[in-house]
């Protein structure tokens, strides 16, 4: 049923969907974004979800970060069933566990880089004297040791998708979620960005899952593609990162 | 999120829209200084009046007498005293003892008698009063013109308003206006009145020029004259409580005492066994504090005597300050009421704006508590502030008002007085009060935020 025989065996499920489904009226039709889809990702894959607008890549992203409830189905990260988790645990979950990247990188534009870093530190109500050394640290990291102080808009899209990076980063999660993480950069930045990710992935063990529509970008990144269209799961293949076509 | 970094947030985020959060903050202020000023009215009118009325005398004063002194008032107080028996006679060695009780600053001897002044050679009648040193500071002598005794035995005399309107044949008739103090005063200060009474003698025998001798008394009485110098006219009545009784001229309490008038009382006690020793009618006790006046009644009961004092109607008295504070309360809290809907009003169009920040912080971990408790602190950021610049505009207000009403007074010629008081406790209840009231605000932004689905609000541009 779901296709693991392409990951080395030795990787344990990070993240596993039994027959998932995320319905939503709107208005007097029913909206099936997820629609019965069953997956088994292993712990430090790089994985790419693939399809075009709509077809619900980005749905059962939210699902897996907690963000949003299967209608039914079941949701399985490392042992923790989401759906039975309430908005408290499930805010911990989202805290601790999950990392999370957007197309429209999301920083708090009032905020310094420096301080939408350390924002997760605060829900996570680490000391403050422990606080800013750990976001100046991460900040560091993605190349933006001199932009501490800026605020977003004072940034490249490049610059600001590294500070929403190192602010995915700063809790240590298990599990790195990127929807579109290239889609508002220009293909050279889009590079840095997909370089970053691919280096988390190896250095720090992290599960990559990646929403994308560029099939390119994810052949030459991911090391395995899922393809999604209208909810449900039509293709997963193994891909040999960096391999063209 | 921990509170210092609630608070960091809140305060950043009422700085990211200064002028809609300034403006509910000054609403909020505004409906402060209103509560404020409302209650800071009704204290300082109740502080004014208890300061008059402790002036006055009424409320730290006692009235001793003895059972067998029956007023026949039907007092209460009286009834309940002991049985005419069993009452001890009120005299000097009973008031030495009144005055040694705790919390007693004085206790002076009543007295007063009806006799005849002499102005210009004419007779007129009156009731005349001895006054203790410490009747200076009754208001009934605040206006007054001249000046109080020099000494507690100076031969000097202070007329009351319509003794002096007497003397002057300027008594003016019924519904038309009284002739001002000032006017009587020029023409009789300085002047002389010849008192004419009958004088109680332990032996008999003064060369005077008459002398009765009273069957089975062991005094004589004589009659005598004294020449009292007037220093003082008093508009009010200082002994307005005495009624029907009162008196229109006052004399000095050691004066008095050292003339041995010849009073009601000693004809009463004639019975008694001879004892040159006065006997008082009544006795005035001064407590040194109104809330300490119960007590000494109960003490003074205690002895055999019969206590009046006016505690219950100041205690109705409080009764009627309380309800008007509820009432000022109420209506100064009709402004702070309306500035909390102003409170939900910005924080509910805050939510509309930052709808997307809230799904940021969602994404990234805060749990709906925090977002929840973020919007508390906001609200009760902008409770505190407009509380603490509601309480400093308040006080301005009543510090004008207090200052224009005392210029009206002094155009007036009338002193001026502190209608206005913000004590500590109002100052610290009218911020906790804008905190809660503003808390009470946030409440239903602050459940609308937490609730806000994150995939929605992130969807939201």
């Amino acid at each position: 049923m779901t296709s693991t025989s392409a990951i080395s065996s030795t990787c344990a499920a990070a993240i596993r969907s039994e027959n998932v489904c995320r319905h939503y009226r709107m208005g007097e039709t029913l909206i099936r974004a997820v629609d019965g889809v069953s997956l088994e990702i292993g712990t430090g894959e790089f994985l790419a979800l693939l399809g075009s607008s709509g077809s619900g890549k980005s749905s059962l992203l939210n699902l897996v970060a907690g963000l949003d409830r299967p209608t039914s189905g079941s949701v399985v990260v490392q042992d923790r069933d989401l759906a039975r988790l309430s908005r408290e645990e499930l805010a911990k979950y989202r805290l601790h566990v999950v990392g999370m990247v957007f197309q429209s990188f999301n920083l708090i534009p009032s905020m310094t880089l420096l301080e939408n870093v350390e924002l997760p530190l605060r829900f996570a109500e680490v000391e403050r004297g422990k606080r800013e050394s750990l976001s100046q640290q991460a900040l560091e990291r993605v190349g933006l040791k001199a932009r501490l102080h800026h605020r977003p808009s004072e940034l490249s899209g490049g610059e600001q998708q590294r500070a929403a990076l190192a602010r995915a980063l700063i809790n240590k999660p298990k599990l790195l979620l990127a929807d579109e993480p290239t889609g508002n950069l220009d293909s050279h930045t889009g590079t840095e960005i997909m370089d970053m990710l691919r280096e988390f992935n190896r250095e720090l063990g992290m599960t990559v899952v990646m929403v994308t529509h560029e099939r390119a970008l994810a052949e030459r990144y991911a090391e395995r593609l899922v393809f999604l269209a209208d909810g449900k799961l039509i293709d997963d293949r193994p891909n040999v990162p960096g391999g063209r076509p | 999120m921990k509170l210092p970094d609630l608070a960091e947030l809140a305060l950043r985020n009422l700085r990211e829209s200064i002028l809609r959060n300034s403006l509910t903050t000054i609403g909020i202020s505004v409906g402060v200084a209103s509560l404020v000023a409302m209650l800071s009215l009704g204290t300082g009118l109740q502080q004014l009046f208890t300061r008059r009325l402790a002036k006055s005398g009424l409320f730290d004063t006692i009235y001793v007498s003895s059972r067998r002194e029956m007023r026949g008032m039907g007092r209460a107080e009286e009834r309940n005293g002991p049985l005419p028996g069993d009452s001890r006679v009120l005299d000097e060695a009973a008031r030495g003892e009144i005055e040694h009780l705790a919390n007693v600053s004085e206790a002076y001897p009543d007295i007063r008698f009806a006799t005849e002044l002499r102005f210009e050679d004419k007779p007129h009648l009156t009731m005349i009063s001895a006054l203790p040193q410490s009747a200076k500071t009754n208001d009934a002598f605040e206006n007054i013109q001249g000046s109080f005794f020099s000494s507690d035995t100076a031969t000097e005399v202070i007329l009351q308003k319509s003794f002096a309107e007497e003397l002057l044949g300027k008594t003016p008739p019924l519904g038309s206006p009284e002739p001002a103090v000032s006017e009587l005063a020029s023409p009789l200060l300085g002047r002389e009145l010849t008192m004419r009474y009958a004088q109680r003698s332990a032996s008999a025998g003064p060369d005077s020029a008459s002398e009765t001798e009273l069957a089975g008394a062991s005094y004589s009485v004589v009659s005598r004259e004294q020449k009292l110098k007037i220093v003082g006219i008093a508009d009010l009545d200082p002994e307005s409580m005495r009624g029907p009784t009162r008196a229109r001229v006052f004399i000095p309490l050691r004066l008095a005492e050292n003339l041995h008038v010849m009073q009601p009382t000693d004809l009463r006690e004639i019975s008694r066994a001879g004892s040159d020793q006065p006997v008082y009618s009544s006795i005035s006790v001064r407590v040194k504090n109104p809330s300490q006046i119960q007590g000494v009644e109960d003490a003074i009961k205690k002895m055999g005597f019969t206590t009046f004092s006016i505690l219950d109607a100041s205690r109705s008295l409080q009764q009627v300050f309380k309800v008007l504070y509820a009432f000022l309360g109420i209506f100064g809290s009709l402004a702070l009421a309306v500035a909390s809907i102003g409170i939900v009003n910005t924080l509910v169009m805050a939510i509309l704006e930052r709808r997307r920040e809230i799904g940021i912080m969602k994404a990234i971990g805060a749990s709906d508590g925090d977002v929840r408790k973020l919007f508390f602190a906001e609200a009760g950021a902008m409770g505190i502030i407009g509380g603490i610049f509601g309480v400093i505009f308040g006080w301005a207000i009543g510090q004008v008002i207090n200052f224009g009403t005392n210029i009206y007074l002094k155009s007036q010629s009338i002193p001026p007085e502190h209608f206005w008081a913000v004590p500590w406790w109002l100052v610290a209840f009218a911020i906790g009060f804008a905190f809660i009231v503003s808390l009470i605000s946030g409440l239903y932004p602050a459940g609308r935020a937490a609730r806000l689905d994150p995939v929605q609000a992130l969807r939201y541009e």
